[in-house]
């Protein structure tokens, strides 16, 4: 027989896990903490600019104060410049992103399902993906001029790869037992696909849209950086130049709550298509 | 015979070299019995339904189903996995339907079968459930329901109740037998269970392991099926002949390792 091993006793300490409602780890937290943890996250960081540039001396031209971000954003809403900026950026976001989206989601399930499609593209997929899709922009100027062309196409390359491999991977998830239950019941392989795999992978590929979104918003204010007669991004390059910083806030702010707003929208629409995938019964 | 297993052998070829996981299986079931293959884990249980089912192919022999030699998975078989594999968003009708759905029946037809089978499983009131809703013997009476309604030639179940309290199993036991009684099907079920096979089956096949071969055959004549059975001396006798059985095939496998 072997040696029984050294007692363990001086090392166990009487110790049972404290209840806590701010650490709580996997858990929720009450709604009303969650509500003013809400409102906190945003207003804390208002409250303190409203007070640096109340109460400091600060030259506008560096930090300008709220309440001229608010003139300055009424400024340009009254001479439609605002929205003008604001559609043509939407504009490009959206062709671009809904080209790459609905390309990319069905190569994405392909790959995901069948091994030989997986190791035809994932390896040029995985090398494009490194590449940072700004660095094509010399590129596509070069191909397409510095029209809409090339924008969009900045978007869609900086989403189509990601985008795909993402699906990919959120193929994999699917049980085989699932896959596996759905031919014995007399599916094939394309009723396998379009019926079970889809639907299962739905939520998945809701979110990496989700994500990817988010890149193409930042994308888009890239290329209008470089060479654009509006948009958001030009917007605030010009501003910049006239050293108009009041209006570099407004930009960057409604840049800002335009893709929380599109974020959200996707959170809804996950929650309302897919009630099956949410933790709660 | 319905359900013929010919010499089945099959191996894996695994890092070190194949294993033989199935060797020179023989099985002969007649239409509207209820077999139960016992062994140990391990002993290629799953590999042998597996086989059956389609899902993968023998190294060498071959099942036939009323005759025809199975060669991939088709709804001619009906199948109840080890895990729960309902899709989780479709409610307990869809699911129970969609295998008519895949055979393309008409919609109003596969309503009333589907309701037909939910109403045979107990289940007609949770028609409208999620299965993350149901309990664990509820997605297992749903999936049953499922395999049902498609009328498959044989139904085959890998240790459905594994994951089951003894209660839950208890009165799915009770479950099965009401229902193979009603339609007649022939069942091919797999467990560990010596009591679950004996109990249920009327024929048990015991299993021996490494490689899985068939050890015992053996016919099973109960005075009765209801659970006071499990009481009775003949139900002992049966149940500690295959329990010993296993004991020894456990041995066996021990000085092998
Ligand atoms: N695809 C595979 N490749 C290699 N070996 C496998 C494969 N599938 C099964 N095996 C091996 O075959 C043996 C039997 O596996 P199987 O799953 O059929 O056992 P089982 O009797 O169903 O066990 P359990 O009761 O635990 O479910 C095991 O040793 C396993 O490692
Ligand atoms: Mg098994």
């Amino acid at each position: 027989m072997t040696q029984s091993p050294e007692s363990i006793q001086p090392y166990l300490r009487p110790n049972t896990l404290r209840p806590t409602v701010f650490w709580r780890l996997a858990e929720d937290i009450p709604p009303r903490l969650n509500l003013a943890f809400t409102v906190a996250s945003i207003g804390i960081p208002l409250v303190l600019w409203w007070l640096v540039t109340t109460l400091g001396n600060v030259d506008p031209k560096f930090l300008p104060s709220p309440g001229q971000v608010i003139a300055a954003f009424g400024r340009l809403w009254n001479s439609g410049e605002l929205l003008q900026d604001t559609v043509a950026s939407l504009w490009r976001v959206g062709v671009g992103f809904l080209m790459a989206a609905l390309l990319s989601i069905p190569v994405g399930v392909l790959m995901g399902s069948f091994a030989s499609i997986r190791a035809l593209l994932e390896p040029l997929f995985g090398l494009v993906r490194y590449m940072p899709a700004p660095a094509f922009i010399p590129l596509l100027i070069l191909y397409l001029g510095i029209g809409e062309e090339p924008k969009v196409t900045l978007i869609f390359i900086g989403v189509f790869f990601f985008n795909a491999l993402m699906v990919m991977d959120t193929v994999k998830f699917v049980p085989k037992d699932l896959i596996e239950s759905t031919f014995m019941l007399g599916g094939n392989r394309i009723a396998t696909l379009l019926q079970v795999i889809f639907p299962y992978v739905l939520p998945g590929i809701l979110d990496a849209c989700r994500i990817n979104l988010a890149a193409a918003w930042q994308l888009v204010i890239v290329s209008e950086l470089i060479a654009a007669t509006e948009g958001l991004g030009r917007r605030i390059s010009v501003a910049g130049r006239f050293l108009k910083t009041d209006e570099i806030f407004v930009g960057l702010i409604v840049i800002g709550v335009i893709g929380l707003s599109f974020d959200l929208l996707f959170q809804y629409l996950l929650r309302i298509s897919c009630k099956w995938a949410s933790q709660k019964r | 015979m319905y359900l013929k297993i010919n010499s089945l052998h099959k191996n894996f070829s695994t890092k070190n070299g194949p294993l033989v996981v199935l060797k020179d299986i023989n099985m002969d079931i007649e239409q509207g019995e209820f077999i139960c293959a016992v062994g140990a884990s391990g002993s290629g249980k799953s590999t042998l339904l597996r086989q059956i089912a389609g899902l993968d192919r023998p190294s060498s022999g071959e099942v036939r189903v009323d005759g025809k030699v199975i060669s991939g998975p088709g709804p001619d078989r009906g199948m109840v996995f080890q895990h729960y594999t309902l899709y989780p968003w479709m409610d307990v009708q869809k699911n129970t339907e969609f295998g008519l759905k895949l055979l393309g029946v008409p919609k109003k037809v596969r309503r009333e079968q589907a309701s037909y089978y939910l109403s045979v499983v107990g289940l007609t009131q949770f028609a409208k459930a999620l299965p993350k809703q149901l309990s664990g013997g509820m997605k297992q009476r749903v999936a049953i329901a499922r395999a049902l309604a498609s009328e498959p030639k044989v139904l085959l179940m890998d240790e459905p109740f594994g994951a089951l309290d003894i209660h839950t199993k208890e009165s799915m036991h009770e479950f099965m037998l009401d229902l193979w009684n009603r339609t007649n099907i022939t069942i091919f079920m797999i467990t560990h269970d010596v009591e679950e096979a004996v109990f249920l089956a009327n024929r048990v096949y015991a299993l021996g392991a490494r490689p899985g071969t068939v050890r015992k055959e053996m016919t099973i004549k109960l005075p009765n099926r209801n659970s006071s059975v499990k009481r009775h001396s003949t139900f002992h006798d049966y149940r500690d002949e295959l329990m010993d059985l296993m004991r020894q095939h456990g041995k066996e496998a021990v000085a092998m390792a």
